[in-house]
């Protein structure tokens, strides 16, 4: 399990999955169902996160320090199901790569590739 | 969902425990309310999801595990170091072996449907492989219906002039269906065709893939180009493919037999010239092949109650041509290669239960980490197959280098190429190994992690002790083992001694050899051939150094057959092997080259011409076998075409090798044979006899040799004694490999008895403290851990001792008449055997010697 004192470059490029289960995560502790509909959401329905890509990717984004497992269930959940939460490394890196996409898109306008349907 | 749940256990288990729970409560989720059609399709896009997950969280852990071992062998990089060569050597050795074995006993030969080709040979008694007489042939040919095809030839050789150095090749003249009967076509241009039969076709030629290699360039030019051999044009038509060696590895070309002009004649009943090869027709066995031959043979003996007396023929698969001695001796490698194997197993056995006591303490600290047996047991899987991967790729480096090794001892006339690495044999080596690796690696790793609170054992001591019965019955066996090979070997450097001291009946020593072998159109008529013999030896002879010299049909055990019917004029006899003898056309001055004694009666002299009465020199078995209790001098018999009378008795000497029984000898001068008759035979292998200085001879009888014809090629240029020793070079060659192994193995068990008590000394280091601490002197904890290890040592000698008796038995025939059970092979093998284990045991010995009894009672 690596250091959370990692620098956030690091990982970047982040695959799609990861990048958005921090978004997901980002705006607080979700279960894992949660978050594949959550991302199915917020990307319209473009984004659909299987379980295998999902928990594979959690169990990746374990080991590298972007996520971690609270111990306590929010209150009023099953305690069935396991919590994630973002930890700071984690959200200085999603910060990064959101970074690196703005500047993507930033080149493409210049070169008078504006974005369609931004 | 027990579906989904089954899909799951595609996962690791770790994964599967964390987080199996959740993936199947979302996609149960996902199920829910859905139709049918999109319930179907949510299905296979989970079975597609779990499987390629599950197959890269495999993926992940194998990297993770195979970083994991490495960093683990390179902390103990003696352990793997010996793992992989233990290993190696055993593969290796079987690998190598096996391949050539297979090769030449088990693979099927490089013809269509192999199994239907078979041999005929002409049977007498004593003889069952007589090569057959062309009316003979002819008569089988016409009458059997058994064959779809039946070809005959006979070796020939011939100079190839017109090159800048006279070359002689060896060849083969065959009847022109021979190409059909073996179903092979040519690499390049074609085989014979039916009208290259014709008494008045052209003579064609066909050459080996070698030979067109070497001597033409490789070039397709060479189809209808014309060379002279033996002053005689003849027309390239096709080049045979690499891998055809038929009849004898050694053919250079092939031409046609017609039976005319000085090829044997087709009338000819006795002359015992021909090769005959045949496939079985469509649904016939070989039996009933045998049955019909069986038949035609009594019919021809019938027919012909003098010439075919006793005759009769015998039908044998190609594949069963290989020498018996040649398979029995491949067959007792095999077994010594596997014995190889089996010590290099249990050796790997042994270190890596070592391994897995040494390494409790750190699997328990993983264990109680969180690591799951399952993990565990993975890695420690990862690191057997990481181990065993390597041996198996150095063993097959090893075998690759010592094929050629190998295959330079199986001198066999099997048309095979050169031998590759078999792979199923390897396969099969690799699967042993890497099977030894998992038994031995995982099983007791997996009990060791097993238990949980492992952690609070304070001694290494207690639960070893299993293991440690288990690795002293693994060393015992590998001492036995070790002992059986030694045996062999002790057993079969006897035979070899054995054999090489027998007396050949000649002396061998300071005798240079070479063969002239004359172009018959050439040298067809006696007188020509005398002039030339005679110039050379009058020259050679008059060459400082030299003793005698004379020339010979062919030198003893070079060529062992030759062998004529010979029957007493006054009765005629009936046509058995027991009346054969070696036809021989010698010069004078051969018989004293050799150092033949001369027992009765006088030398082949000058006077001997082609026009004065026809004599003949007899080896003493011979005048016994027709002549008992008479003067043989002066008797006359019927042999080689002609009347002869007997002028001499010489001795007997080994003409087929010092291991097989021979015909007795016959030497007839060289010129008392009709111009153009028995050429096969005219005097070709010189015999120099020197008085010690050998070397700077050879290049004084070359010149002489070119002086009297620049076209003549001079070939096997060598000593007697080597000519006599390459009778034995299988034998030697299969001696050296198996000393090899059995070295190998001694030393793997030399090794396992030092390794197992070194483990025993570091295991009983406190126990040893306390003994020394409580008055037991040095010498005494010395004498403790050498008796250990020499107990265990000589129980494997007991046992190894009644193996090797078993296997001394079995190769008894091997053993040219060695005793398998005399006790001074054992004795020697015996103390070799204690003394490495003394010698494996010394050091750990002293280690325990060195003990501080004070840090050792403290420490744990």
């Amino acid at each position: 399990m690596t250091s959370s004192l990692e620098d956030p470059q690091a990982l970047l490029p982040l695959p799609p999955a990861v990048f958005h289960i921090l978004v997901s995560l980002a705006a607080g502790d979700q279960h894992g169902y949660a978050i594949s509909k959550d991302v199915a959401e917020r990307t319209g329905g473009e984004l659909r996160l299987s379980p295998g890509t999902l928990y594979r990717s959690i169990q990746r984004m374990l080991e590298q320090g972007l996520i971690s497992e609270p111990r306590e269930i929010p209150s009023g959940e099953d305690p069935r199901r396991r919590y994630y939460s973002i930890t700071p490394f984690g959200a200085a890196t999603a910060r990064a790569e959101a970074g690196r996409l703005a500047r993507l898109v930033k080149l493409a306008v210049a070169n008078g590739l504006a974005p369609e349907g931004a | 969902m027990p579906l989904y749940r089954a899909l799951l256990r595609l996962f690791p288990a770790g994964f599967r425990h964390e987080y199996g729970g959740e993936m199947e409560a979302i996609f149960a989720e996902r199920l829910a309310g859905r139709s049918i059609s999109v319930q179907a399709l949510l299905w296979l896009e989970a079975v597609a999801d779990i499987a390629w997950h599950a197959a890269a969280a495999h993926f992940d852990l194998l990297r993770q595990d195979v970083g994991f071992a490495m960093r683990s062998f390179r902390r103990s990089p003696g352990f793997a170091l010996i793992a992989i060569a233990v290993a190696a050597v055993g593969i290796g050795a079987t690998t190598a072996v096996f391949t050539v074995t297979d090769h030449v006993l088990i693979r099927p030969l490089p013809f269509p449907e192999p199994n239907r080709i078979v041999k005929l040979w002409q049977d007498l008694p004593g003889y069952s492989q007589m090569e057959a007489s062309p009316a003979n042939y002819d008569d089988w040919r016409r009458m059997a219906r058994s064959f779809s095809g039946m070809s005959a030839f006979t070796g020939v050789a011939a100079n190839l002039s017109g090159e800048a150095e006279p070359r002689r090749l060896q060849g083969a003249a065959a009847t022109v269906d021979f190409f059909a009967v073996l179903g092979v076509d040519a690499e390049i241009g074609r085989v014979f065709a039916r009208s290259d039969g014709d008494e008045d076709a052209p003579q064609v030629l066909l050459l080996s893939y070698d030979l067109w290699q070497t001597a033409f360039g490789g070039s397709e030019d060479v189809l209808g180009t014309t060379v002279i051999l033996d002053q005689r044009p003849l027309a390239i038509v096709g080049v045979m493919p690499a891998h055809f060696r038929f009849p004898w590895p050694q053919a250079e070309y092939w031409t046609t037999l017609r039976f005319i002009g000085d090829e044997p004649a087709l009338d000819q009943r006795t002359n015992n010239a021909l090769g005959v090869v045949a496939r079985l027709a469509p649904g016939v066995s070989v039996e009933e092949a045998q049955g019909e031959m069986d038949v035609i043979s009594g019919q021809l003996r019938e027919a012909y109650p003098v010439d075919n007396a006793n005759t009769g023929a015998n039908v044998f698969r190609l594949r069963d041509e290989i020498y018996p001695p040649t398979r029995r001796m491949l067959t007792a490698l095999m077994a010594a290669a596997f014995a190889v194997l089996l010590v290099a197993c249990l050796n790997l056995a042994s270190l890596l239960l070592a391994r897995a006591l040494a390494r409790r303490r750190e699997l328990a600290v993983r264990s109680s980490l969180g690591a799951g047996p399952e993990r565990i047991t993975r890695q420690i899987l990862t690191e057997s197959v990481c181990l065993s991967l390597a041996g198996a790729t150095a063993g097959t480096l090893l075998a690759y280098l010592s094929l050629p090794v190998f295959d330079s001892l199986v001198r066999t006339s099997l048309p095979l190429g050169a031998p590759e690495i078999d792979l199923r044999v390897l396969a099969l080596a690799v699967a042993l190994s890497v099977g030894t690796g998992l038994l031995f690696g995982v099983v007791p790793a997996l009990r060791a992690s097993g238990t949980g609170g492992a952690l609070g054992e304070r001694t290494q001591t207690g639960g070893g002790s299993g293991r440690q019965r288990i690795r002293s019955a693994l060393v015992f066996s590998e001492v036995a083992i070790s002992v059986v090979l030694l045996v062999c070997v002790g057993l079969l450097l006897q035979a070899l001694g054995r054999v090489s001291a027998t007396d050949p009946g000649f002396r061998s020593d300071d005798v240079l050899t070479l063969r002239t072998a004359l172009s018959q159109p050439k040298y067809a008529s006696v007188a020509d051939r005398s002039a030339f013999l005679e110039r050379i030896l009058e020259r050679v002879q008059a060459l400082p150094g030299v003793e005698s010299a004379g020339y010979t049909s062919f030198l003893p055990i070079a060529m062992g057959g030759g062998v004529w019917p010979v029957s007493l004029t006054e009765e005629v006899r009936d046509r058995a092997a027991s009346h054969s003898a070696s036809l021989r056309f010698v010069t004078p001055g051969y018989i004293e080259a050799l150092d033949i004694p001369l027992i009765q009666g006088r030398q082949i002299r000058a006077s001997d011409r082609q026009d004065a009465p026809y004599v003949a020199l007899i080896s003493q078995s011979l005048a016994e076998r027709h002549w008992p209790g008479q003067n043989p001098i002066g008797q006359r018999f019927s042999f080689g075409l002609a009347e002869r009378t007997v002028v001499g008795v010489v001795g007997d000497i080994r003409n087929r090798g010092l291991e097989r029984s021979s015909e007795p000898q016959v030497y007839l001068p060289h010129a008392q044979v009709p111009d153009g008759w028995l050429t096969y035979y005219a005097p070709k292998d010189l015999a120099i006899r020197t008085d010690g200085d050998i070397a700077g001879l050879a290049p004084a009888v070359r010149a002489i040799i070119r002086e009297a014809d620049p076209e003549q090629p001079v070939t096997d240029v060598q000593t007697l004694d080597q000519v006599v020793r390459a009778g034995s070079a299988g034998r030697e060659a299969q001696l050296r490999i198996l000393v090899v192994f059995a070295a190998a193995a001694l030393l793997l068990a030399g090794i396992g008895i030092h390794g197992l008590l070194s483990f025993g000394v570091s295991t009983r280091t406190r126990e040893f403290g306390v003994r020394m601490a409580i008055g037991a002197t040095p010498r005494s904890i010395l004498a403790l851990v050498l008796r250990q290890g020499m107990w265990l040592a000589l129980g494997g000698v007991i046992a190894g001792t009644a193996g090797a008796y078993a296997a001394g038995r079995a190769i008894e025939s091997l053993l040219a008449g060695v005793d398998p059970a005399q006790i001074q092979t054992f004795a020697v093998v015996g103390a070799l055997v204690l003394l490495i284990a003394l010698l494996g045991s010394l050091r750990p010995a002293l280690r325990a010697v060195r003990i501080d009894p004070n840090s050792a009672i403290r420490s744990e």
